[in-house]
């Protein structure tokens, strides 16, 4: 029972196979794609391992505390950000080996031709409360 | 209303729905809506007899849902075949749930999931809330364990074992939300301990109670980790310690060791010393021998290679660690304290920074994180 977190990105994770931008499929492919992911998530609330999914908007923005009684500063977007998270999924899984297979599942969905796209996806373990019996 | 009476009911009338020809899931989908509705009318008009209340209110729900479904012929066959009333073997039925929910086919988590349903009577929502996930998501663990477990014969005897590695996960999870998890897995241990006279399961319950008897004192107001070594004896739960003892001696006396029984008087050699220098870590290595022999498990090896480091010093502590995979979970966190005690400080910080990073727990990742602070201004000092 452990929880994990796959990281979709817009930008910053290595190349996909079938790397084709989403603008350039065709609607049906786009649809397909979408009907995909929802199927993946709502497969995985029958299986009991859902947790959450959620989805960023590309743009946002940087904010930062400029001192006691000034409003924070903001900034950005920044263009030469590296990393850009596109969403997310948190599930709940008896093991290691079990986040691997679902993220591998998730990565074939399908893109550009119907293809799966072979994306990276980045599989991150929670930190979690420390157990009752340590010694 | 007392909500513990009802948990505490909840096995035995499964089990007498299920004698009395229920199938699993259904039954056990009864029994929550009759707890649900004993909350209801309970307080305005308590039952002489709880226990019977909820076995005639469960077996109506029961039928209710049967007649609801196609399965309108069976339930009449039901009706015909229904036993009459008398004595239910109690200890029996909770045995036997106790092994179905555990059953080897299922995960752990469904396992876990289904035992603190249908053995612990709490409700999905708690049971969801405690492991922090959606109530949705725990409903489908809990229905697809049912459905795993359905043709499994409820007669059937099953693996002690088993059972005791679904409640030691459970205890191990600790408090969060409003469920105490430990408490509960003491409280099924303590049930189970009733039904069953095994020195393994008594085992366990002595090692849950030394472990809870220390809890309060395991983190400092802030949430932060108090090691062992450092937390406050006088505000240890005397009372556990002294039951859990007994239970141990009792349990080891028979001379079937197992597992628990080792890790419970390595427990109970750290509960008896009145300061951390006094703890007899020898026979703490001893246990630990124990252990390695009858799991063979790395875990073992690695809290032993700690227990010699404190028993004949870190340098002895460091060549037993240096036999051990440097992968497994906290080797690194390990060899930061033994050479921390070995006076090898710039060593120490370095695998106490590295440690923080491959940490699984928020709480130990901060620990070692602050110990590398302490070091490292100790330095610069």
């Amino acid at each position: 029972m452990a929880k994990y977190l796959l990281l979709k990105h817009y930008r910053g994770a290595p190349d996909a196979v079938n790397n084709v931008p989403m603008d350039r499929w065709t609607p049906e492919e786009i649809s397909a794609h979408i009907q995909y992911m929802n199927d993946f998530a709502a497969r995985l609330e029958g299986t009991g391992e859902f947790v959450d999914g959620q989805a960023l908007a590309p743009e946002g923005t940087w904010v930062q505390y400029d001192g006691e009684g000034r409003p924070p500063v903001t900034d950005g977007p920044f263009a030469e950000t590296k990393d850009l998270i596109a969403g997310w999924m948190v599930i709940d899984v008896d093991s290691y080996d079990r986040a691997v297979e679902l993220a591998g599942e998730l990565s074939a969905a399908p893109g550009a031709g119907g293809r799966p796209i072979h994306e990276w996806l980045e599989l991150r373990p929670f930190l979690t409360e420390a157990p009752t019996i340590t010694e | 209303m007392d909500e513990l009476l009802l948990r505490r009911l909840t096995p035995s009338v499964l089990g007498a729905l299920v004698r009395r020809g229920a199938d699993f899931a259904a039954a056990e989908d009864a029994v929550q809506d009759a707890l649900v509705e004993a909350v209801r009318v309970w307080p305005a008009d308590p039952p002489r007899d709880p226990k019977g209340w909820l076995v005639t209110a469960a077996w109506r729900k029961f039928l209710d849902a049967t007649r609801a479904d196609a399965a309108r012929r069976r339930r009449e066959e039901l009706l015909h075949d229904e036993p009459p009333p008398g004595p239910a073997p109690v200890a029996d039925d909770t045995l036997q749930l106790y092994f179905l929910c555990a059953h080897p086919s299922l995960t752990p988590s469904s396992a876990v999931a289904l035992t603190l349903r249908a053995v612990g009577g709490l409700t999905t929502r708690q049971i969801a809330r405690a492991y922090l996930v959606p109530e949705a998501t725990m409903a489908q663990r809990i229905s697809r364990a049912k459905r795993t477990v359905s043709g499994v014969r409820f007669d059937q005897p099953g693996d002690v074992a088993t059972v005791l590695r679904v409640l030691y996960l459970v205890f191990n999870e600790g408090y969060s939300g409003d469920v105490d998890l430990a408490a509960e897995a003491i409280r099924l241990t303590r049930q189970l301990a009733v039904t069953i006279d095994h020195p393994e399961v008594a085992g366990l319950l002595a090692l849950m109670l030394l472990h809870h008897a220390r809890r309060d004192t395991r983190t400092a107001p802030d949430g932060s980790l108090v090691p062992l070594a450092e937390q406050d004896r006088a505000r240890w739960d005397t009372t556990s310690i002294a039951e859990a003892v007994v239970i141990l001696q009792a349990a080891l006396a028979r001379d079937r060791l197992g597992e628990f029984q080792a890790q419970a008087a390595v427990a109970a050699l750290h509960a008896d010393a009145p300061t951390a220098e006094e703890t007899d870590w020898v026979q703490i290595v001893e246990w630990y021998d124990e252990l390695v022999r009858l799991t063979g498990s790395p875990i073992a090896r690695l809290n032993r290679a700690v227990a010699v480091g404190e028993a004949d010093g870190p340098r002895a502590g460091l060549a037993a660690l240096a036999k051990l995979d440097a992968s497994l979970p906290r080797h690194t966190a390990v060899a930061a304290y033994l050479h921390e005690r070995a006076g090898d400080l710039a060593t120490a910080v370095k695998l106490y920074v590295e440690a923080a990073g491959k940490a699984s727990h928020l709480a130990e990742r901060d620990h070692l994180t602050r110990r590398a602070a302490r070091l490292n201004a100790h330095r610069r000092r």
